[in-house]
């Protein structure tokens, strides 16, 4: 080879390299290891976490321990799909333009929108990039975050912010829910968009039609941020008119995998479909009329655009839109209407239970509440963690992760998966532990992101 | 016939995989919450069988191009095999199965492999600090570029440019601008490289920073990398470097030593991770001592043996994902270094520039390189004699379809006419090069020959060429915008 390309030896060929900048000798990293050994180490590594597989796990707040089909699994781990890049030459790229295609198609009957595009990293950047694009169509500078937004995504929206395109107010909860009077008095005539959640970050089921008539009585957009598993049971806020319906995939077939890789979905009006962030599929014909799929309106994208993109955006989270795509196409109207029943059915019967011990108490009272609730415990909820973690429970996201003033609220979500069995023993080690909480202080932890 | 979409295949009550029968007392939805809150009709899902919705994907998946069938030659994308050991560890319950939110105790396991992979990586990039957390090389940008801002603020010194050479990828004067700041760019002189003149001539008390990609797009090292880094440092800017070409360099030469404040690195490029038909990507930034309080929270710590995320970082930029990035792309990198270990990392550089070298010999025969001379792991082709005979780069690239290879990347860098970027990487063998560079000898021949045949091309595809004008001019984006048109076919 090195004759073919007339060099004297391999070193010339990266001659342009000053020597100053060059590596001597091997870099300070271990010698390499055979599969098998890596497989050692890389299972003691896995082992020495909690997974779900070995403990109930009833946290959630954003990510959720819901059954994800074998066939998905496999069919998800095949090379055309896995290996495959970007779709820019569409007529080898059928089969990953088709599925978004699909991916967008589903993601619009979740929402109740028109146009979804072909995924965002999480729901955080998708909330971000939705109240970009809210800035954009109002022309107005300032956006209403309502506190039952993940207080990660807010911080993801807040960082975005500093970027001086927009400023960020914060708009309370009381009682787990959004007060209209509070709401309306707070939409002011330079709020862009208004931002919350359905359902909110306590599980509260929040009133869509009216946090988005409010919104636009003030002419500014709604942007829902969604569950999806959720949406296959309650009113899509598209159907209620929101402008901009966002939301994280990972309930749709993605696994937990310590928060990422994750999805973000993203949809809108059609109205809008200039200012979407990101790629998007779209139907045509090639030169014999037969349909295929491309690519479409690339124009908005920082390839073709630059420095009037959209969106700076380029890898999204494609193999995990089509783990959304797979796990909506196998489980359907009716499987994924059953996840959200269980789930709901199961949140209710542990919520029931565990408010029945003494102490025990729902934080947010009669609040509707979905898929998942606040709990308040007579002592702090790190403590009842400990004691259920010995017992192989994960029992919830302590709220004091978010905010100090709260070191007695744990936030916990119950899935299909989780057995009533499972759900009687969650009682038990609570009833035990309220008998008898910790009589020393909690040693302080270090959270408060 | 195409591949019918899942609408068109549904079948009425037709159902894929069950739940376990509720184990509680069914109380009804309508018993648990509001009944205006909720859908008067269920979501407009498809209804179809495991077997059928198995088929239906396997029959998509096969109309694709992938890295396991044949050589995927795109310059700047880093197209390499991607190891099934790396996804193999990746699925085990005890990384993908857990929690970002138990406690840390209970994930000291996951906290460790970031941990490794973040000390290979540094030892690498010869850099004392990293994030993992952007999930994609554009967000390593967004993050960089906010921490260029916060770190100029902070010196009480705002600035408000960022510059930008005209070969940089299209994701830098995005970035740019979305952070607030204006791209300036400047152009590359007639050997490849930045201008110097015009880079001095640019540089002043309102620049931020410079985004530098090295080796550039046209594959070439900016061998004034130590000079340019001294004009912007001078100015008190700071200099960046797109990573995107990291895979001429890992083991070879350093960015740190280069005098790059920030350097990011795609995992899915140069570390093997999948590139899933877009993404999921994996960011990393590493960056000098003065940038690390800038750094996204959560940052990894350690203290003994015990690793915990610090929150208490007064003067970050703040979050820019969910939880930590990426991570299941983390532990597939960590896998790969660790097969590879340190001669292996330096021997897929070095076989990546051979591989990228032995091709162009064989190819600058019949199409005009963009610079004469030795590339590092990437060319740029022009088909300008091509496009005299009437054949443009798109048409070869449409040719190179029927042959069952991958075209390389087409247009792009923007300064080269009739651009033709092609990156092997390290993963084809000589025959496999060999097969490429005379399928690419065979068109430039029929642009001679039988220019109509490449104008026409592909034919041998699941499609022939898409109308790219009718889908942007009739947008039809989802199953209901093709019902509306009662185009079923």
């Amino acid at each position: 080879m090195l004759q073919k390309i007339g060099a004297p030896g391999i070193e010339s060929l990266w001659e342009a390299i000053p020597p100053e900048f060059r590596i001597q000798g091997p870099l300070p990293v271990d010698p390499p290891l055979a599969e098998y050994e890596i497989a050692r180490r890389f299972a003691q590594w896995a082992e020495s976490n909690a997974d779900a597989h070995h403990y109930a796990c009833f946290l959630g707040a954003g990510i959720y321990d819901h059954f994800i089909p074998a066939a998905l699994r496999s069919l998800i781990s095949r090379s055309e799909y896995a290996t495959a890049y970007t779709p820019y030459q569409p007529e080898v790229s059928q089969g990953t333009l088709q599925t978004i295609f699909e991916y967008q198609s589903m993601i619009c009957e979740l929402t109740g929108m028109a146009v979804a595009n072909a995924s965002m990293y999480d729901g955080a950047t998708a909330c971000a990039e939705a109240a970009h694009l809210a800035m954009g169509a109002t022309g107005r500078k300032v956006l209403l975050l309502s506190e039952g937004v993940h207080p990660h995504y807010r911080e993801v929206v807040r960082t975005y912010a500093a970027a001086g395109s927009f400023e960020v107010r914060e708009m309370p909860l009381e009682r787990g829910v959004t007060q209209a009077a509070a709401l309306a008095r707070a939409l002011t005539p330079e709020i862009s968009a208004f931002l919350w959640a359905q359902p909110n970050f306590e599980g509260i089921v929040e009133d869509g039609a009216a946090l988005t008539e409010a919104a636009h009585a003030a002419g500014a957009y709604s942007i829902a941020s969604a569950d999806p598993v959720a949406l296959a049971v309650l009113k899509p806020p598209g159907h209620e008119g929101a402008d901009v319906v966002v939301g994280e995939g990972q309930p749709l077939g993605v696994p937990m995998g310590y928060g990422g890789p994750l999805v973000g979905f993203f949809s809108i009006r059609k109205s809008d479909v200039r200012r979407l962030p990101g790629r998007l599929a779209g139907v045509t014909v090639d030169l014999e009329g037969r349909r295929g799929f491309v690519l479409t309106l690339q124009t908005r994208e920082q390839h073709i655009r630059r420095e009037r993109a959209t969106s700076n955006i380029c890898t999204n989270q494609g193999l995990m839109a089509l783990a959304n795509a797979i796990h909506m196409a196998l489980l359907g109207a009716q499987g994924l209407r059953d996840v959200a029943v269980q789930s709901a059915e199961k949140t209710h019967y542990l919520a029931r239970r565990a408010a029945q011990v003494p102490g025990v108490t729902l934080a947010n009272g009669d609040a509707p509440f979905c898929r998942e609730f606040v709990l308040r415990l007579p002592a702090p909820a790190a403590d009842f963690l400990r004691a259920a973690e010995k017992r192989r429970i994960l029992a919830g996201v302590p709220l004091e992760r978010f905010d100090r003033s709260r070191p007695r609220d744990l936030l916990v979500a119950v899935t299909e998966k989780r057995t009533r069995e499972e759900m009687d023993r969650y009682v038990d080690a609570l009833t035990e532990w309220a008998r008898r909480p910790a009589q020393a202080p909690v040693e302080e932890t270090a959270w408060r992101s | 016939m195409a591949e019918l979409t899942l609408r068109e295949l549904s079948v009425s009550d037709h159902r894929g995989p069950r739940l376990q029968p509720l184990d509680v007392p069914a109380e009804g939805l309508e018993k648990l919450l509001p009944r205006e809150r909720l859908r008067a009709k269920a979501a407009g899902l498809p209804e179809i069988s495991e077997p059928a919705a198995v088929r239906h994907f396997v029959n998509l998946s096969v109309l694709n191009h992938h890295i396991d069938k044949a050589i995927y030659p795109l310059g700047s994308c880093t197209m390499k095999y991607n190891p099934k050991l790396n996804d193999e560890m990746a699925s085990m319950p005890g990384f993908a199965a857990i929690h970002p939110f138990q406690s840390e105790e209970l994930s000291q396991g996951a906290m460790a492999v970031i941990w490794e992979l973040h000390e290979w990586l540094k030892a690498i990039m010869g850099m004392p600090s990293i994030t993992t957390q952007p999930a994609a090389g554009a967000q390593c940008e967004l993050t960089a570029i906010l921490m260029t801002r916060a770190y100029h603020a902070q010196r009480g010194d705002p600035r408000e440019e960022v510059i930008v050479p005209d070969s940089s990828h299209g994701t830098n004067p995005s970035t740019v601008n979305q952070v607030g700041y204006r791209a300036v760019t400047v152009p590359s002189g007639s050997d490849g490289c930045v201008d110097l003149a015009a880079l001095k001539r640019a540089v002043s008390g309102k620049t931020a920073a410079l985004m530098l990609t090295n080796p550039n797009t046209l594959g070439i090292f900016e061998r004034q990398v130590g000079q340019i880094a001294r004009i912007v440092h001078d100015a008190g800017a700071l200099l960046y470097l797109d990573g995107a070409n990291m895979n001429a360099l890992v083991g070879l030469a350093s960015p740190g030593s280069m005098g790059f404040d920030f350097a990011h690195i795609n995992l899915h490029k140069t570390f093997s991770t999948p590139h899933g038909g877009g993404g999921p990507g994996g960011g990393v930034l590493c960056v000098r001592e003065a940038l690390e309080p800038f750094l996204p929270t959560p940052v990894l710590e350690r203290s003994g043996e015990r690793y915990r995320w610090s929150y208490d970082r007064p003067r970050s930029i703040g979050r820019v994902h969910s939880y930590y990035g990426n991570f299941g792309m983390l532990v597939r990198a960590l896998c790969y270094v660790k097969s590879l270990g340190a001669p292996g990392l330096a021997e897929v550089s070095r076989e990546a520039i051979l591989n990228a070298n032995y091709l162009k010999s064989r190819l600058v025969e019949a199409y005009a390189p963009s610079h004469e001379g030795y590339c590092m792991h990437e060319f740029v082709l022009s088909a300008s004699r091509q496009k005299a005979r009437g054949v443009r780069a798109l048409d070869i690239a449409k040719r190179i379809l029927d042959f069952g290879m991958h075209a390389p990347t087409t247009y792009f860098p923007l300064i080269v006419e009739e651009a033709l970027m092609v990156e092997p990487t390290e993963t084809e063998t000589k025959a496999s090069l060999d097969s490429f560079a005379e399928m690419l000898l065979t068109i430039d021949r029929e642009t001679r020959e039988d220019p109509e045949r490449v104008k026409q091309a592909p034919t041998q595809t699941p499609v022939r060429r898409l109308d790219e004008a009718r889908a942007a001019r009739k947008l039809t984006l989802t199953w209901r915008d093709l019902e509306a048109e009662g185009d079923g076919a």
